[in-house]
């Protein structure tokens, strides 16, 4: 019988993030899917509060490494962490997040327990009395269903793929596991977020807004309209609380230098060498290419587009309206009307 | 104190980003339709990873770049035409499999032995450079393993910014979720960065460093060891593209405020 292992950090606030609780609903899928049971291993400043939060979830072992050198999201502390944990619960499959913190750190601790590591998983089931995930190669534009000999096997897990793990709390019986002291050289010193006004990735967000080079090109007057696309773009994400993604295009006018959309960064980026977010609903406005660039709403449910060409390969067989039309007159109405 | 780097780029490469890809079986697992005729580039975040060293060492007297690429050879020279042209590097290659398909664990075992056998490498002053994942595989665990085979634990992901102290410490910020960023200082090297996109555009073709650079690249091919790079252990019950393809509904010839209300009514739906 495989034993499984469901891996998590706790936050700074010690609770569970979203992802992580969203992991646990993986390990368990897989768990039943196997009809085996399995453990779970916390660990940060202090990860009682998180460990009785989800202490109905069905782990038979809840095993914890607490301490103040684990609060942070660091390398070195955070595989020692990881490695140990591991070792102490005997794990074959761990199934964790594939956060920054667990993607960072979980590569090394499978490297030292003489593991591997299926990263970016977005499914995970039974099979014949086997696990089988799903993950995809070549920046999601084909995906292969694995399976493998080698354990202990590391299985992270992308965002939005199982739902969020919501059981009763209760009171969580945990065992310490020690980790020996780590050397570092690393501090963290602080996490830079924007302003909650000027915030517009939201990764929770029901809608992503997808913004194309064209708004950057002249329109029908021959003129671009420069800062009334960055009105109109970033009044409709603060308006309708959508996330706000753009092409590569549209970056890298930005990124080198132009005084195109100066809000707009790398992070945005969605598509070969961007972000593959997951969100409900998405909205793609003047965005224009073939296959290789509608990658970036590959995980998108609902996909609507506006944009002036009926044959745009971003659109045609991608989303399932596509408005032909000037998008500036149909975002300054949308942003009217949802005022 | 010297702030002179030895900076170590691991880079492969990956298809042309516009090329069609078509999955196939072959011998040894799965692969590319026509993989050693597709047009390859230096992988994208690699690439952010190897201009960054490049602006690092300008700035750093004292030191230098290496580039070690897996790949197969005659990929690595025809990529190399151009990247050459690009920034100053020295050139180690690792002769084997390039594709998305094989083991990062594997892959890390070859570009930890080639970069043992760096001459004149002085792990000091080591600063581990990759993408933060690659463009084929993509799963972001193979500088991780990189490092730990060269006893590097001063690890970083999702990096876009590098800032040296005047102490030589090392301020990093890593991307995080949400859009944030976690600032950290490590004392100094040896690090290990997986690079994001950076803050660097791609710099312009400069003919005199291809030139100085092909001088190396040369020989570097000639003397590329063989990597046995594979997925060992690994199953792949099924590799395909996704079927999915929409019934787009095209909406033209309408007001902008039908559509407008159409949007609206969608969103709040």
């Amino acid at each position: 019988m495989e034993k499984i292992l469901f891996l998590a950090h706790t936050e700074a606030d010690g609770s569970l993030s979203r992802a992580c609780l969203e992991a646990l609903s993986a390990a368990k899928t897989l768990a039943e899917g196997l009809g085996a049971g399995f453990d779970a291993a916390l660990f940060g400043a202090d990860v009682a509060a998180a460990a009785n939060a989800v202490a109905g979830c069905g782990a038979g072992t809840f095993f914890c490494v607490s301490g103040q050198a684990f609060a942070q999201a660091r390398y070195a502390t955070d595989a020692a962490a990881i490695t140990a944990l591991c070792q102490a619960a005997g794990a074959a499959i761990v199934v964790c997040a594939d956060d920054s913190r667990l993607s960072r750190a979980v590569p090394g601790a499978a490297h030292r327990l003489d593991g591997r590591v299926d990263a970016h998983v977005t499914a995970l089931a039974a099979k014949d009395g086997a696990a089988f995930v799903q993950r995809w190669h070549y920046r999601q534009r084909m995906y292969a269903e694995v399976t493998r000999t080698q354990r202990p096997w590391f299985v992270t897990v992308s965002g939005g793929v199982f739902p969020a793990y919501d059981g009763a709390p209760g009171q969580a019986t945990v065992q310490a596991v020690a980790v020996a002291e780590v050397a570092t050289r690393t501090t963290v010193k602080a996490i830079l977020a924007p302003a909650a006004d000027e915030q517009t990735i939201r990764p929770d967000a029901a809608l992503l807004f997808v913004a194309g080079a064209g708004w950057t090109k002249k329109q029908a007057d021959g003129q671009p309209h420069t800062p009334e696309a960055a009105e109109l773009i970033l009044g409709f994400t603060t308006k309708a609380q959508a996330s706000l993604g753009s092409s590569k295009s549209l970056v890298d006018m930005s990124g080198e230098g132009q005084t195109v959309l100066p809000f707009l960064t790398h992070l945005h980026q969605v598509g070969q060498t961007g972000a593959t977010p997951r969100h409900p609903k998405g909205l793609a406005t003047c965005c224009h290419g073939e296959e290789p660039h509608v990658v970036g709403w590959r995980f998108i449910g609902e996909r609507r587009a506006v944009n002036l060409d009926a044959n745009c390969g971003w659109a045609q067989g991608k989303c399932d309206v596509l408005y032909v039309a000037d998008a500036f007159a149909v975002m300054r109405l949308v942003n009217a009307m949802i005022g | 104190m010297s702030t002179g780097f030895h900076i170590v780029v691991c880079g492969g490469i990956v298809p042309d980003p516009l090329q069609t890809l078509e999955p196939v079986s072959t011998p040894a697992g799965p692969g590319l339709k026509n993989e050693m005729m597709l047009p390859a580039i230096l992988d994208p975040w690699a690439s952010h990873a190897l201009f960054e060293a490049a602006h690092l060492a300008k700035g750093a007297p004292g030191s230098k770049v290496w580039l070690v690429s897996l790949g197969p050879k005659a990929k690595l020279q025809q990529v190399m035409m151009s990247v050459a042209q690009k920034a100053p590097f020295e050139l180690v290659v690792c002769d084997g499999p390039a594709g998305g398909f094989t083991e990062s664990a594997e892959v890390a075992g070859a570009l930890a032995a080639a970069i043992e056998a760096i001459p004149g490498l002085d792990k000091t002053k080591l600063l581990l450079f990759g993408g933060w994942q690659s463009a084929s595989r993509g799963t972001g665990t193979t500088m991780q393993m990189v490092g730990e085979r060269l006893g590097v634990t001063e690890q970083f992901q999702g990096v876009d910014r590098l800032t040296v102290g005047a102490d030589g410490s090392l301020e990093i910020m890593e991307r995080v979720e949400g859009g944030a960023y976690q600032v950290s200082v490590c004392q100094g090297p040896p690090a290990v960065l997986g690079w994001a996109t950076g803050e660097l555009p791609e710099p312009p073709n400069n003919p005199q460093v291809g030139m100085q650079n092909m001088r190396l690249i040369m020989p570097a091919l000639q003397k590329a060891r063989p990597a046995k790079v594979g997925a060992d252990g690994v199953t792949f019950a099924a590799v395909e593209l996704p079927k999915q393809r929409r019934e787009t509904r095209i909406v033209k010839d309408t007001p902008a405020e039908d559509i407008a209300r159409e949007i609206v009514a969608w969103i709040g739906g």
